[in-house]
């Protein structure tokens, strides 16, 4: 029986205890639905399943030969690839534009603040439906538009043909997801203390200089953060575009998850699913991983 | 007087750039506000005047039975069970996202760092990866087409964000207060009741208020889980009324309205809340 250090260690591990029962809930949650099932979606790749029968069919890497060469899943990621571009391109500038104006207005705009911010409260099933109507050829508003201006029967098909249905879906989203950025910008400007505003305004500067030269630039971190978010949001896109296209017309608007959701749940092949989902599971986090390289390197210039 | 010249221009030219800020901000409200003031309107109206009037005019007449005949065709249950998953999901959430997120704020212990990190890194996992394994598990439990299949995935997949942003609303309390319990006699059980979580009150409330409008309008997971109308929940109501009332527009659109109201109530109450929880999660990331 040693005595010394015995108080250390005795704290030491009746800590260790505490943080394991204060986190054993979370921990087992997040490993039971979370590591075990991409664990299992890897796993399960390997096999040909219809998602109910008994009888599993053992097929290697066979699945994972067929991705590869699937034309379907690579038009998919291309049209995830265009969605991340023009999500980046459109959301993110917008919602600056929208923050910035909020805050150099002040107060008196927080009736713009809050309108703005409605589209993000909405489901995205709820603005699938919504858009389906607005942009239907029949009674929309585009076509109803189109009609008033030419004053003849015209419509306006935005979602039946390629590729305009695919900018379509983009434009949508832009609607829903601009809000966002709105409100991570506008926590961006938070952060500038009204010192850096004085300082600024001292050493003689305008409203325009010191929005480009001294605000924007402090909101670097903020614009990094915000492209990352956007990124894998994009890519791992799927309630809107399954309630308004189900990937059509002729797979024009087809993304990732749709594909892999078409493919599990409505045709039940859940072996080759479970490759496309983890194909997109490999495929997301290299992205995000070069992206974050990427970022961290200019930083550091 | 150049300086004069100078500042008169600046003048004309900060005026100008407001005219263009003012007309690009009116501008985006009408877009945002166009298709709700859509939706909102011609749910006022029969779905054969919707035809015939087009979508311009007011609805003349005002039809209001469209709200009546969903209420009729089982609405409030979608929205109860909505109420019921969401309430649930957001008791166990703010209850394990805070007894985790205090020792990983406050405890000095052994694969701390191994923890939080590996809990940071499940915010990027698409819900996708996992959706078969889960839909398997839901199987095996017998809980397919059960309301509450939901409550473990709702629950799993927003407690990393969760933790992450608790553990730093945790970290700001000042040590001190910490010390002064410790002193009156606290051990860290009775820390956490007394002193972490009536001081966490705001950060919790964020979480549920953030969590609250995602889990509401989640599809993914119920989609895959819930198949009978009597399980489903509200953003499910809609394909189900469509399948329905399948030409029927209008009648669409005031399940639309009904759905989406509580959340700009909500919003319109807790605005501040809901911001800042988004900004805590955006500030620091």
């Amino acid at each position: 029986m040693k005595k010394t250090n015995s108080l250390a260690k005795t704290l030491s591990r009746s800590t260790n205890i505490a943080a394991a029962v204060f986190l054993f809930p979370a921990v087992a949650a997040i490993l039971f639905y979370m590591i075990y099932p991409i664990i299992d979606t890897f796993w399960t790749s390997q096999y040909n399943w219809n998602g109910i029968s008994p009888n599993k069919i053992f097929v290697g890497v066979q699945n994972w030969q067929t991705l590869l060469g699937d034309a379907n899943f690579w038009s998919a990621f291309w049209h995830n690839v265009i969605v991340m571009v023009f999500s980046i391109l459109l959301q993110i500038p917008i919602g600056l534009l929208l923050a910035t104006f909020l805050d150099a207005g002040g107060k008196k705009f927080n009736a713009f603040k809050t309108v703005w911010f409605f589209p993000y409260l909405m489901s995205s099933v709820a603005i699938a439906f919504l858009f389906n109507y607005i942009l239907a050829t029949n009674g929309g508003l585009f076509s109803s538009l189109a009609q008033l201006i030419t004053g003849k029967r015209t419509t306006v098909d935005l979602l039946g043909k390629n590729p305009q249905a695919l900018f379509a879906v983009i434009g949508v989203m832009a609607w829903q997801y601009t809000p966002f950025y709105m409100v991570y910008f506008i926590a961006g400007y938070s952060t500038i203390p009204t010192t850096t505003y004085e300082a600024a305004v001292i050493d003689g500067t305008n409203r325009r200089q010191y929005l480009f030269h001294v605000a924007i630039p402090l909101l670097r971190p903020i614009f990094r953060t915000a492209c990352i978010l956007s990124m894998i949001g994009s890519l791992k896109y799927f309630d809107m575009i399954w309630n308004m296209t189900q990937g059509g017309p002729a797979g024009g608007t087809e993304l990732m998850a749709t594909y892999m959701y078409k493919l599990s749940f409505q045709q039940f092949k859940m072996g080759y699913g479970s490759s496309v989902a983890a194909g997109m599971f490999i495929l997301i986090t290299l992205i995000a991983l070069f992206f974050q390289k990427i970022f961290v390197v200019k930083e550091n210039d | 007087m150049a300086n004069v010249a100078a500042y008169g221009r600046e003048k004309i030219k900060s005026r100008v750039s407001w005219a263009i800020a003012s007309f690009f901000a009116l501008l985006w409200f009408l877009i945002t506000l166009i298709p709700f003031a859509f939706m909102v309107l011609n749910s006022f109206r029969k779905q054969f005047d919707m035809l015939t009037q087009g979508v311009f005019r007011l609805p003349d007449p005002w039809y209001f039975e469209n709200y009546p005949r969903i209420i009729q065709n089982g609405f409030f249950g979608y929205f109860m069970r909505s109420v019921t998953i969401v309430t649930l999901a957001l008791i166990l959430l703010l209850i394990i996202s805070a007894l985790a997120s205090y020792p990983l704020a406050r405890m000095r212990f052994k694969l701390r760092s191994f923890i939080y990190g590996g809990i940071v890194a499940m915010m990027s996992i698409p819900m996708h990866v996992t959706l078969i394994p889960i839909f398997k598990m839901t199987n095996w439990m017998g809980l397919y087409d059960n309301l509450y299949s939901l409550l473990g995935p709702y629950v799993a997949f927003a407690l990393p964000m969760s933790i992450y942003i608790l553990t730093g609303f945790m970290m700001t309390i000042p040590k001190e207060v910490e010390e002064a319990a410790v002193i009156d006699g606290c051990n860290k059980d009775s820390l956490f009741y007394y002193i972490f979580i009536p001081l966490s009150k705001s950060g919790l409330s964020t979480l549920a208020i953030y969590n609250g409008v995602t889990m509401w309008n989640e599809f993914a997971f119920a989609n895959t889980l819930l198949q009978s109308a009597a399980q489903k929940t509200l953003p499910l109501a809609l394909g189900q009324f469509k399948g329905e009332h399948s030409m029927d527009m209008p009648i669409i659109l005031s399940v639309l309205v009904l759905s989406v109201l509580p959340m700009i109530i909500l919003f319109i109450v807790f605005q501040d809340k809901l911001v800042k929880g988004m900004m805590s999660g955006a500030v620091k990331g």
